[in-house]
């Protein structure tokens, strides 16, 4: 038996205490280990995607990273951006554009996209399709996805221009 | 949109829901990482399954030892061919020895593996890394043989046999059509004669293959939840390979992240993991990881084409031949067997054409590869490329426009039975043609393309059987002959519906579609209706989902059941309004009125509380509850959608590369009954098909070994690569569906490779090179410009 190390994950501001063998990815962890199960298992070699979550605000791929190297950092997974009765902003366009069909690669798109705009909040729409590139989908053919993408970075800084009218 | 008073509504056809882009309602779980997905389910006390797959494509296993794995930490047990005894899976057609090869599958390899990635035995642990553990300490040795790799191999006179008992390694051969006046055409005719060839494929859904299997002892039932296509077809194959009664299997299918095809056949790793879990009582769960999805994982496409076409020098395609080699791999799959391409491409390759004269030959030959199942589209992407080719050759040869060659030959008036016997239901061939080349004559592509000699212009006009019913499906001679859908519904006491469907929503969107279509037929809020599918136990047989068949049958099924239910509704309404059943009418909006007298309204709610809890209130003729239930099936030859796509290409002359500039997709389904859904089926299944003509192959060294593992060398196309895409609709209605909608799954793949390729064939004309091979290689573009160049410069090789 490999030997098990004791570690604390922040995951969507809440801490866990677990017990983890050094070779488990944080991924699997995630999904096994904290019951967070929105984040997919696609490709366990970093390119599709699907497990895409935020590690201190960054895009990271869950499966290319070992649940004890996440120690300390802030973790957000798919279940943090909103419910199915108050789902937030980019939930709501992935929804209104068909951004999804199966939505097996949506959880990684999402947090992907919530990663990228807080980063470049007014993008183009070719960074849009840059960035959406760096993931994989099987069902849309992505433009709906750049879509949903693009309406909420408009709407998110059409907000912030509105707020800051008020603060003036 | 309240029906007229005087008039029942029972139609349900067009109005309030059905056409109307609403929200889907798969989505707020989608979104939120609360979907169910077969990787997500997680029992107390599950162990966790992988397997010991072959390392070499064609061996004699001379020796398998589990003994190590088994004392590897955490594993609980390991099993091969021999220690679960399981039966074959076996897929038959009704056809004479001289046409098919019955061969079987087992569910372990058995003496013998047949491709790299064929699972020997089974090892069941604690938890995943000790499944590898386990899967890394087996012991496995092989007499190497000399592996069939391609059809040259396979056809050679001292080939090695993959299956002792198919010379040849032929599996079907089948001579269809040969009409009279073949011969006499080519022989006064302008010939188009070409090679055509498409790659190995991966369906690719997004979520890998996987089952969790659980026994449990007072159903006395195995619990196998897998994301299966058809899990009625996964019980039976089940209950017969582990000699069980069919009730003591329930196959439930939960959230799925797509299938595309790859998923409608019965996997071997299913039936293995729910006999362990039956063996250990204990729930055993098995997920495919990426690797060994791609490396062996049901594949598709690898076609060749050896085509003639005859012309008159007006450009009338007046006899077509062809001789087409589908290399099915390893096994035969349950239950399409290997006939699945071949015989698609051999009766319906004349496509959207009049052709008078018509013969084919069609072969499936098996070699070391992993087996086929039907991927989107099944064949139709390979005969319409090679239609389409054909089209624009002759065009070039007679000095015709390739629409206008086009034009000349496609179908017009319907219903048309064609030289293959099969019969076309209307369908707007032309009228799609027409409009999808306005497209680009109007946004200027044309003038672009005199200017530009690196930009080229591709079309294909197709059309695409939906919704095969058991009488296609018999004429292909099948033993299993998928068919007809049924359908349950009920209403709550609070006016709610629960319908069932033996569909398979996965991605298709029908928890939103199907709803629509009730919510019409009934007259209720869409909100009040909830669809139900993929659990065995919840509806009596079902064919799952596949051939783009589920709104044209599931989707009928549906509508006719809530048709029946609306007239029990009726008949208890007028009973308690004391008028007869002729008098009463749907309202339209919940409820069940008067005709001669609108204000006289018994809404549902009302109706379900006597059909409940008050039934001694009810009419003798009706029966306490409300609960209805029917079957459809499509009668003859099933219906036809149609497309033409239209496509401008650019080629990189620095790198060869291609690139989309425009994609115009016309497409007809019939009555559309959620816009968005099908612009995503039409969009979605254009990248598919630009994945095959562009990026995606699996190839093989010549000892079998495959090239693609990993995600670094099979090519899946990105938002980089995947342009916008403009989708229009026209509407011919379909007769014979309850909603008048036809197929729209399958379309946007069918039509891709051909129209893409027909695009860079068009900016390479003036080469002399034509490429008749997808994927079409950055290279071969290059090295067909840079001779060009080179001749120019007058340095011609």
């Amino acid at each position: 038996m490999t030997d098990k190390q004791l570690i604390v994950l922040t995951v969507n501001g809440e801490e866990h205490e677990l017990l983890v063998e050094p070779r488990w990815t944080l991924l699997d962890v995630l999904r096994h280990n904290v019951g967070l199960t929105g984040t997919h298992v696609g490709c366990e070699h970093g390119v599709c995607g699907a497990c895409t979550i935020l590690v201190d605000g960054e895009p990271v791929r869950a499966c290319l990273m070992y649940a004890v190297q996440a120690e300390g950092c802030a973790i957000r997974t798919v279940e943090d951006l909103g419910t199915p009765e108050e789902p937030n902003d980019l939930q709501q366009a992935f929804s209104e554009h068909h951004g999804l069909q199966c939505g097996f690669c949506t959880p990684g798109f999402l947090m992907l996209a919530e990663g990228f705009l807080a980063q470049e909040p007014s993008p183009t729409r070719d960074e849009i399709r840059e960035t959406v590139s760096s993931n994989l989908c099987r069902c849309t053919g992505y433009q709906t996805i750049v879509d949903a993408i693009e309406a909420t970075a408009a709407k998110r800084a059409a907000e912030s221009a509105r707020k800051e009218d008020a603060v003036r | 949109m309240a029906g007229k008073p005087g008039e029942p509504r029972f139609d349900g056809r067009g109005g309030k829901w059905i056409g109307a882009s609403v929200r889907r309602r798969e989505d707020p779980r989608l979104v939120t990482g609360r979907g169910r997905f077969v990787d997500d389910i997680h029992l107390h006390g599950m162990l966790h399954a992988g397997f010991v797959r072959a390392t070499v494509a064609h061996g004699k296993i001379t020796g398998l030892d589990l003994g190590a794995a088994r004392e590897v930490d955490g594993v609980v047990a390991a099993y091969s061919a021999e220690d679960l005894q399981l039966g074959d899976m076996v897929a038959l057609l009704d056809r004479p020895p001289e046409e098919f090869t019955p061969t079987t599958m087992p569910i372990l390899a058995r003496g013998k593996v047949r491709f790299v990635g064929e699972p020997v035995a089974l090892v069941v642990a604690k938890d995943p890394y000790a499944v590898e553990d386990g899967i890394e300490a087996a012991q496995v040795s092989y007499e190497v043989l000399d592996a069939v790799v391609s059809e040259e191999t396979a056809l050679a006179e001292d080939a090695p046999l993959v299956h002792e008992d198919a010379p040849n390694n032929v599996l079907l051969d089948v001579t269809a059509f040969d009409t009279p006046g073949v011969d006499e055409a080519f022989a006064d005719g302008c010939v188009i004669e070409l090679v055509t060839r498409s790659g190995r494929q991966n369906a690719l859904p997004l979520e890998t293959r996987g089952a969790v299997a659980s026994w449990d002892d007072r159903d006395e039932q195995l619990l196998v939840q897998t994301c299966s296509q058809v899990p009625h077809q996964v019980r039976t194959v089940l209950a017969r390979s582990l000699r069980i009664p069919e009730r003591s299997v329930r196959v439930v299918v939960p959230d799925m992240g797509g299938g595309f095809g790859q998923k409608c056949v019965v996997g071997r790793e299913e039936i293995a993991v729910a006999a362990a879990a039956k063996l250990l009582r204990r729930p055993v769960k098995w997920i495919e990881d990426r690797s060994e999805a791609l490396a062996s994982g049901f594949l598709a496409r690898e076609q060749r084409y050896r085509t003639r076409a005859a012309f008159t020098p007006e450009g009338e395609l007046t006899a077509l031949e062809s001789d087409i080699v589908c290399d099915m791999g390893a096994y035969s799959c349950y239950p399409f067997t290997v006939g699945i391409e071949p015989l698609m491409a051999a009766a319906e390759m004349p496509s959207v054409y009049r052709v008078p004269a018509y013969r084919v030959r069609a072969r499936a030959i098996t070699s070391n590869k992993a087996p086929t199942a039907p991927y989107r589209g099944v064949s139709r992407p390979q005969y319409v490329m090679v239609m389409e080719r054909i089209m624009d050759l002759a065009a070039r040869k007679l000095g015709l426009d390739p629409v206008e060659i086009r034009r000349r030959n496609v179908i017009t008036e319907f219903p048309y039975t064609g030289i293959n016997k099969v019969t076309y239901d209307p369908g707007s061939y032309l009228e799609s043609l027409e409009l999808g080349e306005k497209i680009l004559r109007d946004e200027g592509w044309y003038d672009l393309r005199e200017k530009n000699p690196y930009i080229g212009i591709g079309y294909s006009c197709f059309s695409e059987r939906t919704g095969y019913g058991s009488e296609a499906f018999a004429k292909r001679k099948m033993t299993v002959v998928p068919g007809f859908d049924v359908s349950e519904i009920r209403m709550d006491l609070t006016g709610s519906v629960v319908v069932t469907s033996g569909t398979i929503n996965h991605g298709q969107s029908h928890e939103t579609t199907f709803a629509q279509i009730v919510a019409e037929r009934l007259g209720v809020d869409l909100a009040k209706v909830k669809l139900r599918q993929g659990d065995t136990e919840r509806i009596s047989y079902g064919w799952g989902t596949f051939a783009s068949r589920s709104v044209t049958i599931g989707g009928s099924a549906v509508a006719t059941a809530a048709t029946r239910l609306g007239e029990q509704l009726c008949v208890i309404a007028a009973h308690l309004m004391d008028t007869r059943v002729e008098n009463v009418g749907l309202d339209g909006d919940g409820g069940v009125i008067q005709l001669d007298d609108p204000s006289q309204r018994l809404s549902f709610e009302e109706i379900a509380d006597v059909a409940y809890l008050r039934s001694h209130l009810l009419p003798k003729e009706a029966e306490p509850t409300l609960t209805a239930t029917a079957a459809f099936d499509v009668p003859g030859d099933g219906t036809f959608s149609n497309a033409t796509h239209a496509v401008v290409v650019e080629a990189d002359p620095g790198t060869g590369q291609v690139k989309i500039l425009r994609y115009a997709c016309v497409e007809d389904c019939g009555v559309v009954i959620n816009p968005k859904v099908v612009d995503g089926q039409a969009r979605g299944g254009i990248a598919q098909g630009i994945a095959g003509a562009l990026f995606e192959e699996v190839t093989y060294a010549e000892n079998g070994e495959p090239s693609a593992a990993s995600f670094i060398d099979y090519l899946v196309p990105t938002a980089a690569e995947i342009p916008d895409i403009t989708v229009d609709h026209l509407e011919t209605p379909c007769a014979f569906t309850e909603s008048g909608a036809k197929g729209a799954g399958e379309g946007g793949t069918i039509g891709a490779p051909a129209a893409v390729l027909n695009a860079v064939n068009d900016l390479l004309w003036h080469t002399g090179v034509q490429l008749e091979q997808t994927p079409i290689h950055p290279e071969s573009v290059l090295a067909a410009l840079a001779a060009a160049d080179r001749e120019k410069a007058g340095t011609g090789a």
